[in-house]
């Protein structure tokens, strides 16, 4: 019965580009990455989509790319979704134990992850995820799995990140007019930390940083859970458009102008260079000036990073980040970013590899790759957790199984 | 001191009571032209006082075929009772010899609605002498006109562009129902005969809207002077529409059908409206979570404008919600000159050859007249009026804008991303004012 293995799909509809990729659950139950399908995105505004039908191409060619690749049959996705309006915040609930010997009971967490996912939020917001964090019982901090403790009161964090669910329902909404099902909405940003980081690494205190095209997601680890998350609806986007701005010429000569000669740290021997531009197709001859192209990129890079590090900091858990800082997205392939991050940060930065995932070399090197595979560990990690939810879902999946073939 | 004791002598006192305080509004309806008296002819099949409704017409025959009381054959020296031809200076003469007739049907109403169809001939000529009549005689007149059909050529434009110009002038409020417009609610199969019971019952239909928000008293009233405040003073034509709708979502269809509305240009004309006039009629089971449903979208889309708001419970209403809509703007300075300019030559050359020099020198007197006296009143108030708004837009703008405008270039048109009281699609280095030269 169990003989195929079941695929799992993650889909990133990102500002610069959709991305799906296939993953198979191998005998070791491990891991595999089987198929990627990517395609340039052009419906996408900052992580959202602007305009619906060409996002629905997009995805429609994605899609069709992966699965000639891994020679399998699409039918659900793990979408990623970001988005200024995703924010991320953590809630503390609080419950007293009732029972006469004030032992904890299983009854007495799911209250007291009750009460801290009750939160206030905008009518128009929804959470997409509530992370359970460390409890705490009496004045005992950091336990895992209090049931079974003796305490009067047992405590919770929950880290919660919510949307505004219009906005939300635009991106679903394209997957499903392809005949897609979604398993389940994730944060983008919470998708790249869990392909690129360790358990070690979480447990030291990392910060993960994926600069996409629109916009820049965080998250922060710590004691080897999440503490933090976060969306700045900043990314490559801004450059190019920074240096279309700054050095007058069309967007698409100013894209090519970051990827050829663009550089994250302003170095003093760029002084009075210049590039020159050979005319072409319409486009005049010109003379940009090297200088000014990487003081315009420097500058909004280092904004990224600063407002990134204002946020944490403020929060208290940039000393707790000692494994440093990861970066991942289209944007970490700017050279000289890690010295730029190391720099603000102060702490050691890596570009960020995929690990404990087995499967095509070429795909998890990539730093544009990182979210759609941190989709399909999601799911992974999902479908491992889901059969002990109870009976009648694992016996729903089996079926669902039988009727996949 | 003497009437107290009068009243308190006299046997009906409940009835004389209230009469001094608030008298009943009394409302006549005039239609004028071919057009114009099928749609008071329509009207007055509901319940108008059929002593009110007077048909104005130079044509015998087609008079003869409405089955109303009220009915009078204008010029018959001058046009014989055969029509006028499309001549509207025919049908202004003949009003003009008919004018005591017309000034003794005037007298004692506070408000006359005048229907006409502008382009032809009697509608074109004559409602501007009847609004004008009808202002002397103390009344505020409202006219409901519509405006030929493109394809019923240009010299029917030129008339009917005329003729409401001089009717702007003559009447206190002056609402036209561009026919071509109503192209938009047809569908392929509709019938001429349809078509024109369409615009028949558009009109009708605004007329009654108004007609109910003057004369019931509402919960929260809008009476003649809020009327007057729209209308008034205000060259450029007020639009209307009026919606209804009954049921559960009934808030949420009422505002769909008005914000959809061909008359408005489906929502346009209000973005660019200076004044609106909103009346709620609805049964005593009127939410006030209706009418915020309704009247939210419109705060929203006429921002800009003075929004005047009535709501009437009526028991005949009940399970239903009906909408009525007026909007104006200012803007004579802008459009009034070249609106003159286009028909004083037009009507000279085209229309009047075949008349005295002496009449053709008067209807330039005539009618120009009221427009300067218009504006030498109102001048300075629409003046200050204006500047103060203006004014107002000024500030608020410089408040939101930046110094310096940077085009966003591809973020122009998505959400800002604002931290920290920056935008920051706005490129870093111009932000920090850090210099490339």
């Amino acid at each position: 019965m169990f003989d195929s293995s079941p695929i799992i799909v993650g889909l990133e509809i990102g500002t610069s580009k959709i991305c799906a990729v296939v993953g198979e659950v191998n005998a070791g139950n491990g891991l595999n990455i089987i198929g990627i399908g990517q395609a340039r995105s052009r419906g996408v505004r900052k992580g959202e989509i602007a305009e619906p039908a060409l996002a629905e191409e997009d995805v429609r060619n994605a899609v069709v790319e992966a699965e000639q690749m891994a020679n399998v049959e699409i039918r659900s996705v793990y979408l990623g979704v970001t988005g200024n309006h995703i924010r991320g915040f953590s809630n503390h609930g609080v419950h007293p134990v009732v029972s006469a010997d004030r032992e904890i009971t299983e009854e007495d967490v799911q209250d007291v992850v009750k009460n801290a996912k009750a939160i206030n939020l905008p009518i128009e917001n929804s959470v997409i995820h509530a992370i359970r964090q460390h409890f705490q019982v009496d004045a005992q901090t950091g336990i895992l799995n209090p049931v079974g403790m003796f305490g009067a009161k047992v405590e919770v964090d929950v880290h919660v990140i919510h949307g505004r669910v219009n906005r939300l329902k635009n991106s679903i909404a394209v997957v499903k007019g392809l005949q897609l099902e979604v398993e389940e909405i994730v944060f983008n940003g919470l998708a790249s930390s869990l392909s690129l980081l360790s358990n070690e690494q979480k447990e030291l205190g990392s910060l993960v940083i994926d600069i996409g095209g629109g916009t820049t997601d965080f998250a922060v680890y710590a004691d080897g859970i999440i503490k933090h998350t976060g969306v700045l609806a900043v990314g490559g986007d801004h450059i190019s458009n920074d240096l279309a701005y700054g050095l007058k010429v069309p967007l698409g000569r100013a894209e090519q102008l970051k990827v050829d000669h663009g550089s994250a740290v302003l170095e003093p021997d760029v002084k009075g260079r210049s590039i020159d531009l050979p005319g072409q197709l319409g486009l005049p001859f010109k003379s940009i000036n090297l200088e000014h192209l990487r003081r315009i990129m420097a500058l909004r890079l280092e904004e990224i990073f600063e407002l990134i590090e204002r946020e944490i900091s403020h929060l208290g858990w940039l000393e707790r980040l000692r494994a440093g800082v990861f970066l991942c997205g289209g944007g970490a392939r700017i050279p000289q970013i890690q010295s730029l991050a190391e720099n603000i940060f102060q702490l050691p930065s890596f570009l960020g590899k995929t690990s404990s995932i087995s499967g095509l070399k070429s795909a998890l090197d990539q730093p544009e790759f990182a979210t759609a595979i941190g989709l399909v560990r999601f799911g992974f990690l999902q479908q491992k957790r889901k059969p002990a939810g109870g009976l009648t879902r694992a016996v729903g999946q089996t079926l669902a199984e039988i009727f996949k073939r | 001191m003497t009437t107290p004791l009068e009243k308190s002598d006299g046997a009906p006192v409940p009835e004389t009571d209230p009469a001094p305080i608030k008298e009943r509004i009394h409302i006549k309806v005039c239609g004028v032209g071919g057009a114009g008296c099928n749609a008071a002819g329509f009207i007055a099949q509901d319940k108008l006082d059929p002593a009110d409704v007077l048909l104005l017409n130079t044509d015998a025959q087609a008079l003869a075929a409405f089955p109303l009381p009220g009915k009078l054959v204008l010029g018959l020296k001058r046009a014989r009772g055969l029509g006028t031809g499309g001549d509207p200076e025919l049908g202004r003469a003949a009003a003009e010899d008919d004018a005591a007739r017309l000034r003794s049907f005037c007298e004692g109403a506070d408000i006359i609605f005048i229907l006409a169809g502008l382009g032809g001939g009697t509608g074109t000529g004559a409602a501007p002498v009847l609004a004008r009549i009808a202002r002397e005689s103390g009344a505020l007149v409202l006219a409901l006109a519509t405006l030929p059909f493109d394809f019923e050529g240009g010299r029917r434009q030129r008339q009917a562009a005329a003729g409401l110009h001089h009717l702007k002038a003559a009447a206190d409020a002056v609402i036209c129902l561009p026919n071509q417009k109503l192209f938009k609610l047809l569908d392929e199969k509709t019938s001429v005969l349809e078509t024109f019971k369409i615009s028949n019952s558009l009109m009708a239909g605004g007329l009654r809207g108004i007609g109910r928000l003057l004369t019931q008293t509402g919960l929260i009233n809008i009476d003649f002077a809020d009327l007057c405040s729209v209308t008034r003073g205000r060259h450029v034509a007020s639009a209307f529409a009026t919606a209804e709708a009954g049921g559960e979502k009934r808030g949420e269809q009422v505002i769909e059908k008005i914000l959809n509305h061909p008359l408005l240009d489906c929502g346009q004309v209000l973005n660019e409206s200076d004044a609106v006039l909103v009346s709620l009629v609805g049964g005593p089971d009127l939410t006030m979570n209706e009418v915020h449903k309704v009247m939210e979208p419109l705060q929203r889309q006429c921002e800009n404008a003075h929004l005047i708001f009535g709501a009437v419970i009526d028991g005949a209403f009940t399970g239903q919600l009906s909408v009525t809509l007026i909007a104006s703007r200012h803007g004579a300075a802008e459009s009034a000159p070249p609106d003159a300019a286009s028909c004083v030559p037009t009507a000279p050359s085209g229309d009047m050859q075949f008349l005295d020099p002496a009449a053709a020198s008067r209807p330039a007197c005539r009618f120009v007249a009221p427009a300067p006296e218009m504006s030498n009143e109102k001048k300075e108030q629409l003046y200050t009026r204006q500047t103060g708004r203006s004014g107002k837009r000024n500030t608020r703008l410089q408040k939101e804008l930046p110094l310096e405008i940077v085009f966003k270039g591809r973020f122009d048109k998505s959400e800002p991303t604002i931290r920290h009281g920056e935008d920051l699609d706005l490129p870093t280095y111009i932000r920090r004012g850090v210099a490339l030269n």
